[in-house]
């Protein structure tokens, strides 16, 4: 039993399985308490409200999973609305043209990024550091005032809802979904997701391999702006708006979520399914506070940040234990994670 | 000619010609930004003096933030703590409005900063004990700090009508120069003492270089790392009640922001690798100088507070850039390479 135990812990989806635990046992805890729960519009709107993050998560997972991260996804996702709205309102140019368009600088953006940070050698947190505030700082000089969209094709997305029989789904819901799937697949069943791992597991040993390292890394990065893009236009159907202080401290929430779900920090554990239900968590936290009513908003950021810390201190944990833990059944755990701390 | 290259060489050589140029723009541009006037009771008056007191808590961060860069980490939950900070002591005095003091002021003010170094051990503990990358470890100070100096306030500005709060950042009567300049410079004074009496300055930059080296070398690393962040924190703290003092009030959302960017770049430019190892304390003081009048410099300019990251964003690329081994090798190649063919031209020349 014992054995089975620790060989469960040891795998690299226990994380994923605590967090659907935790899930579960919370929207339990909310069907117990609120009856308004019980509703399946309850769980879709999860979906709804949280596609942005969803979409933006998935980037960060991809910047995790090398070992690297991104900052400034936040920022991008604020710029990338301030940018459609600005282009909608203040020139005529076509909807799918102005679309294209901040996909496109989102991506170059990420791009950018990762080859400063590729090419130099650079450490990604400060790059991306840099990334957050410039982009923040260009929200601020397009207009630092809100600008409302007005254009009736994006009202009219926006407002669409997709008939699911016992509930309906949002634009920006099913674009999430997309992303989970495509991304998913990317990760699991191509040469490039088996290519990011390795790079996540030593960097070097991957260069070794004859891996395209640079031209990955500068790949991903170029993915989690790609996805920063694509999440601002989900938060731009959900607010129609651009306004400077969209999506702030929004790479924390992604971070977290993708953490709470099984991603490593040190990189080469990822699972872009976990990812989703980190961010589901969140979601029913903020059902929570919104159901009970008399707690501040800002209860969700200290809730958020408390679990992030719990679930790292246990990655952490495991990290140190693994070793101990898989060396009843397997002689390579023990050799896999690494020499031991102290002499 | 010789002092002048070695001068060129040396990590101060930057910051202080930023700092410079950046003086030498404004003295052009600015009408009597250099002139000093002394008023009736005693006081200096100037643009300069502006300066220097404005970059105090930004001086006081990057001491921290410079021990914190060279073990090859970094605090970015600075702001927050400042934010933190300032709304502890300011709900401590309290904003009544005849101007009485809810709790003793030198009270409020110890327990503000006493809050800063638990915020600091708080992320000392994540980084040096969990062994949680410093980045992600202090990621979360910094977005739920805000939340918790929100909570404090209870979402509200309290202004503090007590007068004698208003000389941290103030002047003292009788004195020429504010008060927080004097902290500022007490701060440096503690943290030379530091560096030249102990051995911490050592340890710190061999944990930077090599944290293993340093452990079998006899340093206890747990304990350096968290006396880091402890000692971060604790700037924070000090920081967090001058600028709170500054406006007289907290405000959770304002308080401190941008000012971990400003703490990295002023560290960085002051000579500090981002990658940790050795470390500058002077060239931290003169980079926040710096940055402080690049500030006031752009705000001069027009550019509203919410645009200046902009700019500092691309310093702090190009400063990286700067510091980056491969771009010097990349330099140092296409030099080499130039000046091959030019000696190759030269040559078919002589032919």
């Amino acid at each position: 039993m014992k054995r089975y135990l620790n060989r469960l812990i040891a795998s690299p989806y226990f994380s994923f399985f605590v967090t659907v635990l935790l899930f579960l046992a919370l929207y339990g805890v909310g069907m117990a308490m609120y009856k308004g729960f019980m509703r399946p519009q309850v769980f879709f709107n999860l979906f709804i409200d949280n596609a942005a993050l969803i979409i933006v998560t998935v980037g960060i997972t991809f910047t995790l999973i090398i070992a690297g991260i991104d900052l400034s996804v936040g920022a991008v996702l604020a710029l990338v609305c301030m940018v459609l709205a600005w282009l909608l309102e203040n020139t005529g140019m076509p909807l799918p043209v102005a679309v294209g368009l901040v996909l496109f600088m989102g991506t170059a953006f990420g791009a950018v990024q990762g080859f400063i940070i590729t090419k130099f050698d650079l450490q990604p947190f400060i790059i991306t550091l840099a990334g957050m505030f410039f982009c923040r700082g260009l929200t601020a000089v397009i207009s630092r005032d809100t600008i409302i969209i007005t254009n009736p094709t994006w009202v009219a997305i926006a407002s669409y809802r997709i008939d699911l029989g016992i509930g309906f789904l949002s634009v920006g819901a099913i674009v999430a979904l997309l992303t989970i799937v495509v991304s998913a697949a990317l990760l699991g069943f191509t040469r490039f997701g088996r290519t990011l791992f390795a790079i996540g597991g030593s960097e070097s040993s991957a260069a070794l391999m004859g891996l395209p390292v640079f031209r990955s890394k500068v790949l991903v990065y170029t993915v989690a702006g790609f996805c920063s893009s694509l999440g601002g236009l989900a938060y731009s159907l959900t607010m129609l708006t651009g306004y400077n202080l969209h999506g702030l401290g929004m790479e924390m929430d992604a971070i977290a979520s993708s953490v709470i779900g099984g991603t490593l920090l040190t990189g080469g554990v990822g699972f872009i399914p976990g990812a989703l239900v980190g961010v589901l968590i969140q979601g029913v936290i903020l059902t929570f506070i919104s159901f009970q009513g008399t707690l501040s908003a800002w209860w969700t950021k200290i809730v958020v940040g408390a679990l992030l810390c719990v679930f790292i201190i246990m990655q952490a944990f495991i990290t140190e234990q693994k070793g101990k833990l898989s060396s009843e059944s397997s002689m390579e755990g023990n050799e896999a994670a690494g020499p031991p701390e102290k002499p | 000619m010789k002092s002048l290259k070695r001068f060129a060489g040396s990590s101060l050589f930057l910051p202080v010609v930023s700092l410079l140029v950046l003086l030498l723009f404004n003295a052009c541009f600015v009408d009597g930004f250099l002139s000093l006037q002394v008023t009736e009771d005693g006081r200096l008056y100037g643009r300069l003096i502006d300066i220097l007191t404005r970059s105090s808590s930004l001086i006081i961060l990057a001491l921290g933030m410079t021990f914190v860069i060279a073990t090859s980490g970094i605090d970015i939950s600075v702001g927050a703590v400042v934010a933190i900070s300032a709304a502890v002591v300011c709900m401590l005095i309290g904003g009544r409005g005849d101007g009485v003091a809810e709790t003793p002021m030198a009270l409020a003010m110890l327990a503000s900063v006493c809050v800063g170094i638990l915020c600091g051990a708080w992320n000392g503990l994540l980084v040096a004990k969990f062994k949680i990358q410093a980045v992600v470890a202090t990621l979360i100070l910094m977005t739920a700090g805000r939340g918790v100096a929100q909570l404090l306030t209870e979402g509200q500005i309290i202004t503090v009508y007590y007068k004698p709060f208003a000389y941290i950042s103030g002047v003292l009567p009788g004195m020429p120069l504010p008060t927080n300049l004097f902290i500022a410079l007490l701060m440096v004074l503690l943290v030379v003492f530091l560096m030249k009496r102990t051995s911490i300055g050592l340890f710190v930059q061999s944990v930077g270089i090599n944290p293993t080296a340093a452990r079998f070398a006899g340093i206890n690393v747990t304990l350096v790392l968290f006396l880091v962040y402890a000692f971060s924190g604790f700037c924070a703290g000090v920081s967090g009640l001058i600028e709170s003092s500054l406006i007289r009030a907290a405000d959770a959302n304002n308080a401190g922001l941008n000012m971990e960017m400003d703490a990295i770049l002023a560290v960085a430019l002051g000579g500090t690798l981002l990658s940790g190892g050795k470390f500058y304390v002077g060239g931290s003081v003169i980079g926040a100088v710096t940055i402080q009048t690049l500030t006031t410099t752009m705000y001069a300019l027009g550019v509203s507070a919410d645009q200046l990251p902009v700019v500092k964003a691309i310093a702090v690329v190009v400063i990286c850039l700067i510091q980056s081994k491969k771009a010097q090798d990349m330099f140092d190649r296409f030099k080499a390479r130039r000046a091959k063919k030019h000696a190759g031209g030269k040559a078919v020349d002589a032919l």
